[in-house]
């Protein structure tokens, strides 16, 4: 979607501050939402990690501008339970539930986090598919503008790069995201050159590289 | 006025918080209620990111390769491996590419879309790589960018920005710097800062940290 998270060449955010010996975690709500939404993560059901970038994508854009990142993610967290139905909006607000409500067993105990931490769950596929392009290959990006999920920022779309490396095959977040399956494909690096995207102001010796689907992609 | 509503009130007026921490107690109290959720998991989890996966495993990785000719070839060629022989893997490493910064190459990561970090080796970004002047300004006005944060690049130098756009994480290798030809890999390992292996920094061999 064409939504305010897609950044990459916006201008007017203002100056970037950086904060000497920045804690990681600057409150203790930061850290808590964090861990909450690890573990109701790894709880399972119906959602997956592209879907949860989409659901933060789908913040009203003035709310996802205002917020910090955790408050972003409270956000979500708060939604996706309302939505997935494990909690209402009233006993969100009281932090009681409503009587009479079922009771679960965690999915993460404190011994299994040193474990969770480190498990693998890799976007890459096994699934035997071959690429529509080679190394050293021209490309255009896809003038695509879908109203759902894509990871082709809008700053590329339309734009020739060349494909420097093949990272092999992944899944593919546009369907993922959607629960519309995984259609895996290759991904490529594309080396765009900063003239190409942004125009001659731009320095020659300027080179911005994208990770980019087989979708995203027409020969050049 | 029957009992529910009146309940409801009580709520409303006692436990609706429009602070951050009172609301995020509340959801935690709720989900530890429901059984979805164990703190002493939420305190473990708090923990492994405030104490033990942090840029020091990334930093490590690099003294490494500065020192270890071999290791760094295989670092290059296949990163995810090489930087799981130090037993750093998991979530948001999975799958890993080492960019090396030269005289005449420097490397920027970004992530315009969202924040993507490699985490086991990094850990958890800090507010300025998640935040709107640093994503939206990265990859336009790189070298601005890198002015900001006390880095002038000779105009001779390729800047290459990667947007994280994928589950490919990156990791910068920054240059040794001159005048650490003595030093032992752990000396190395703390002169390197979290902002050189994201590519906003140089190494600096006094060990200024940034």
């Amino acid at each position: 979607m064409n939504g305010v998270h897609d950044m990459g060449g916006m201008h007017g955010m203002g100056p970037i501050h950086h904060e000497k010996n920045e804690p990681v975690f600057h409150e203790p709500w930061e850290g808590r939402i964090y861990a909450m939404t690890r573990v109701i993560r790894a709880g399972g059901g119906r959602q997956n990690l592209d879907n949860s970038r989409h659901q933060l994508e789908l913040l009203p854009p003035a709310e996802y501008l205002r917020m910090s990142y955790y408050e972003r993610w409270l956000a979500r967290l708060t939604n996706q339970l309302i939505a997935n139905g494990v909690a209402t909006r009233e006993e969100i607000g009281s932090g009681t539930p409503a009587p009479g409500s079922p009771k679960a067993a965690p999915a993460v105990a404190a011994a299994m986090v040193p474990a969770m931490v480190v498990r693998r769950n890799s976007a890459r596929r096994d699934a035997e598919v071959s690429p529509r392009f080679e190394v050293g290959q021209r490309v255009r990006a896809r003038n695509i503008n879908p109203t759902g999920h894509t990871r082709l920022p809008r700053y590329a779309r339309g734009k020739a790069g060349v494909i420097v490396r093949d990272h092999g095959v992944f899944l593919f977040p546009d369907t993922n995201a959607e629960f519309l399956g995984e259609k895996p494909q290759h991904v490529y690096s594309v080396r765009f050159a900063a003239r190409e995207l942004w125009g001659d102001h731009a320095s020659p010796r300027d080179f911005i590289h994208l990770d980019m689907w087989d979708d995203y992609l027409d020969r050049a | 006025m029957n009992h529910a509503h009146e309940h409801e009130h009580h709520h409303d007026h006692q436990a609706v918080p429009s602070d951050l921490n009172l609301r995020v107690k509340a959801l935690e109290s709720l989900l530890v209620e429901k059984g979805l959720v164990d703190r002493a998991a939420l305190d473990a989890i708090v923990d492994t990111y405030e104490t033990k996966i942090g840029p020091r495993n990334g930093a490590r990785v690099v003294a490494r390769a500065w020192v270890d000719p071999a290791y760094k070839k295989r670092l290059t060629s296949d990163a995810t491996a090489a930087i799981a022989e130090l037993g750093y893997v998991g979530r948001q490493g999975e799958d890993m590419v080492v960019l090396e910064n030269t005289a005449k190459v420097h490397n920027l990561v970004v992530c315009t879309l969202c924040s993507c970090y490699p985490w086991p080796i990094l850990g958890l970004p800090p507010v300025w790589y998640k935040s709107a002047p640093y994503r939206s300004r990265a990859v336009i006005d790189p070298r601005g960018v890198l002015r900001e944060f006390g880095l002038e690049l000779p105009d001779e130098v390729e800047v290459r920005v990667w947007d994280s756009t994928a589950e490919l994480r990156y990791l910068v290798l920054p240059e040794r710097p001159p005048g650490t030809e003595q030093m032992t890999e752990e000396q190395l390992a703390a002169l390197v800062t979290r902002d050189s292996m994201v590519g906003v920094a140089k190494v600096s061999a006094t060990g200024e940290q940034s």
